[in-house]
This record gives C-alpha cells, sequence and structure tokens, in this order.
C-alpha cells in the first residue's frame, strides 16, 4: 500500500484532468509522468481508472458510493458520457479551432456549427436529466461523475470559448465542483489555461 | 412491484441486459418497445427515462438507463456469481476498462455497420452510400454476431465460447429479431424509416 501510483498523463486531456484531480485533492500518494498524446489519440477508460482508485484508496466515499442506488446514478452519467458530453465538447477541442486559425486556413464553420448545437443538446441533457435542482450531478455530494464532466465541458476553454458563458445552472455547477476539489482544479488546468492565454496575446 | 425492463431486442445493449437478467434468473416484467415504432416517445415511457432511451429499469421508485449501469445494479443487487463483476479490484477494474472503450469502439462500429449492410438500400441517398462505403473499406471490420462470416479467428472462437456459457437458446431468443432483419426490412414500411434519416446520416458523416 505505501507504493506510489504512477500515472501517465497529458493535462491537454480532459479525461487526464479528471483522474489528476481525484489524487491530488483525496491525497493519493503518485507520481505524475507527463506525456504528449499524438493527435487523435483518444483517452477513454478514466472512469476505470477513477472508480479503481476510489475503490483501492481510502478516500471518502461520495466519490463513488457503496449504496447501489447512488452508484448505480454514477455508473449512469459515467457511461452516458462517453457518448454525449465527451464526443460534443471534443469536437471543439483547440486543435480544431486553434489550428486552422494559426495555419491562416478558416475554420469549417458548418462543422463548427455542427458541433455547437450537437453541444446545445447535450448541455440541455445535462441540466434536465442529471442536473435538475441537485447540486451535483448524481445528488447531493461530489462524485466522479462531476469531475469527468467538469473536466470535458472546461476543454473548448483552450480555444477561446466558454461554452457554460449562457447557462448559469451549470456555471453554478461548474462553481461548486471548482470548490468543493480546491487548488487541485486549476492546477489540472494550467496547461488549458496556459493555451488559452497565449491564444489570447496572440489576438 | 415486480423488476421492469424496458427493451427492444433490436437494440445491443437491451440484448446485454436482457441475457444477463434472463442467465441469471432475475424475475422481470419484459416491456417490450419498439423503436421503430417511436414507442420511446411515449407519454409513459417519458417517465422511466427523461432521455428516452433503452434499456431502461424502473425497480419501485428507482429509474435507471444505460446498460453498463442497469447490469453493474442487477449484479449488486441480485448478488449474481462473482465472475460477472468481479469483487476482486484488479479483475474489476479490467471489466470497467473494456466497458469504457467499448461505447466509443465496438458499440459505435456495430451500429453503422447495422445500418448500412441492413437498412441502408431503403434509407440512405447515393451520395452517402458513396461515404460509407470509403468508411467500410478503411476500417478494420471487427464482424460481430450477425455478421457471422466476417468475424476473425479468435473472435470467432470467443463469441462461440459467450454462446456456449450463456446458453444457445437463450443466446439465440435475444437475437431472433436482428437476425432476421434483414428479412423483416423488406417488408417494412420505409417511410417509418424516414424520421431515423437524418440520424443515421450523422453516423457516417
Amino acid at each position: 500500500m505505501g507504493r506510489l501510483v504512477e500515472v501517465y498523463l497529458d493535462l491537454l486531456s480532459q479525461p487526464c484532468r479528471a483522474v489528476h484531480i481525484l489524487l491530488t485533492c483525496t491525497k493519493i500518494p503518485h507520481r505524475v509522468r507527463t506525456v504528449a498524446l499524438r493527435k487523435g489519440c483518444v483517452m477513454c477508460c478514466s472512469d476505470a481508472i477513477l472508480k479503481y482508485l476510489t475503490t483501492k484508496y481510502d478516500v471518502p466515499e461520495h466519490w463513488y458510493p457503496r449504496q447501489p442506488e447512488r452508484r448505480a446514478r454514477v455508473d449512469e452519467y459515467t457511461a452516458w458520457h462517453h457518448t454525449n458530453t465527451r464526443p460534443c465538447a471534443l469536437c471543439l477541442r483547440p486543435p480544431q479551432v486553434l489550428l486552422p486559425a494559426q495555419s491562416g486556413s478558416p475554420v469549417d464553420e458548418a462543422r463548427l456549427n455542427r458541433a455547437l448545437s450537437d453541444l446545445d443538446d447535450t448541455l440541455d441533457k445535462l441540466e434536465s436529466m442529471f442536473l435538475r435542482r441537485q447540486p451535483f450531478l448524481c445528488g447531493d455530494d461530489i462524485t466522479v461523475a462531476d469531475l469527468l464532466a467538469a473536466c470535458e465541458l472546461m476543454q473548448p476553454l483552450g480555444g477561446g470559448r466558454d461554452v457554460l458563458k449562457e447557462r448559469p445552472q451549470l456555471q453554478q455547477w461548474s462553481t461548486r465542483v471548482q470548490s468543493a476539489v480546491g487548488e487541485a482544479f486549476d492546477e489540472a488546468h494550467s496547461v488549458l489555461y496556459a493555451l488559452r492565454d497565449r491564444r489570447r496575446a496572440r489576438l | 412491484m415486480a423488476l421492469e425492463l424496458y427493451l427492444d431486442l433490436f437494440s445491443q445493449p437491451c440484448r446485454s441486459v436482457y441475457i444477463f437478467a434472463k442467465k441469471n434468473n432475475i424475475s422481470f416484467d419484459f416491456k417490450k418497445l419498439s423503436l421503430l415504432d417511436g414507442q420511446q416517445y411515449g407519454e409513459d415511457f417519458g417517465k422511466i427515462s427523461l432521455i428516452r432511451k433503452v434499456p431502461a429499469l424502473r425497480d419501485g421508485d428507482f429509474c435507471l438507463a444505460e446498460s453498463v449501469a442497469i447490469m453493474l445494479y442487477l449484479a449488486e443487487k441480485f448478488k449474481t456469481p462473482d465472475f460477472w463483476y468481479p469483487a476482486d479490484l484488479r479483475q474489476r477494474a479490467r471489466v470497467n476498462e473494456y466497458l469504457s472503450w467499448q461505447h466509443t469502439a465496438i458499440r459505435m462500429h456495430g451500429s453503422k455497420i447495422f445500418w448500412l449492410r441492413v437498412r441502408s438500400p431503403s434509407l440512405i441517398c447515393v451520395g452517402a452510400v458513396r461515404l460509407v462505403m470509403s468508411y467500410l473499406s478503411s476500417l478494420p471490420f471487427i464482424g460481430l454476431l450477425a455478421q457471422r462470416e466476417s468475424c476473425s479467428e479468435p473472435l470467432s472462437a470467443w463469441r462461440d465460447r459467450v454462446q456456449e456459457a450463456v446458453g444457445k437458446e437463450l443466446f439465440d431468443e435475444a437475437h431472433q429479431y436482428i437476425l432476421g432483419a434483414q428479412e423483416s426490412v423488406k417488408s417494412m414500411d420505409s417511410s417509418k424509416m424516414q424520421v431515423y434519416k437524418p440520424k443515421i446520416l450523422r453516423l457516417f458523416m
């Protein structure tokens, strides 16, 4: 149990940030090996990693509750996340928006508009089906589901787009997530913030 | 109130839940839904599942969507044999790893192949057919279930093991509709399919 968990992370990747935040704010002893993912490399098993960590280490139970119905709510979100929140936010990830601008070629507006429309539908569902009037996606306490979703929705920020700008309910939820995890949130997002700031400086 | 499972056996995740429940002798009310008839948009189903997708579960006043979540809930509630979802941390993590990966891997490709091979003649225009053919040619195709002749040897052997472990009768029972899909589409009213056309085209674009 004294052995460090070794994690290979690229903090430009949303799922990597979720894992980083959990490790940091639960103080699970770990060593981060930074990797730079190649373009198009998709991380898809972060929820398996998060569930493994919450079960193996002595972390507060709210992250992944043991009570069956509460656990099922988290499993329900993490499953839905893969085919809803994740692909929608992926379409707005910085390379697809940023690189065309950098190279001087135009952003594919039709594709961007379609991505924004899909994301809009997904955010509607996130609000009406999961969040509803609860503080967090799966109930009164923060869970790994909130980490996955919050990190995902931060991603378009790297391309200068705040997708929660006109959604006060989700903005408040995101603020609650950030408060709940403290400094770990900004620490995990440092690379993304740097990308955003470099972009702003160029404009 | 008995446990209710809302399923359309044309859907892959529904079949997984159906087989899992039946194999483990979990007693349930089989609420058959036809996606093609748009029954997921009915008012009653909307009270069970806000996302209006199948499979869906109702256990008393607890409703749940997503096949993975449903199977894990059933495994826990009915204390199914350990091998289904091992208690050992690392073995369980391996299962979770696969369950995560399959959403955007096998599941997605299986759906695309189904729509192309079974439904597309009545649905997809010429332009889209060109696009999907180029998709198919670049895809290292993993044949599943209905595409028996295209399976690689190890996968085919694996599928046979699953079939044997589950029991041929139950396996065939769950797959009777999907395996007859190519025949049933011939007599189907194609106007029913038009509502799905935009969704299907987006799968390939």
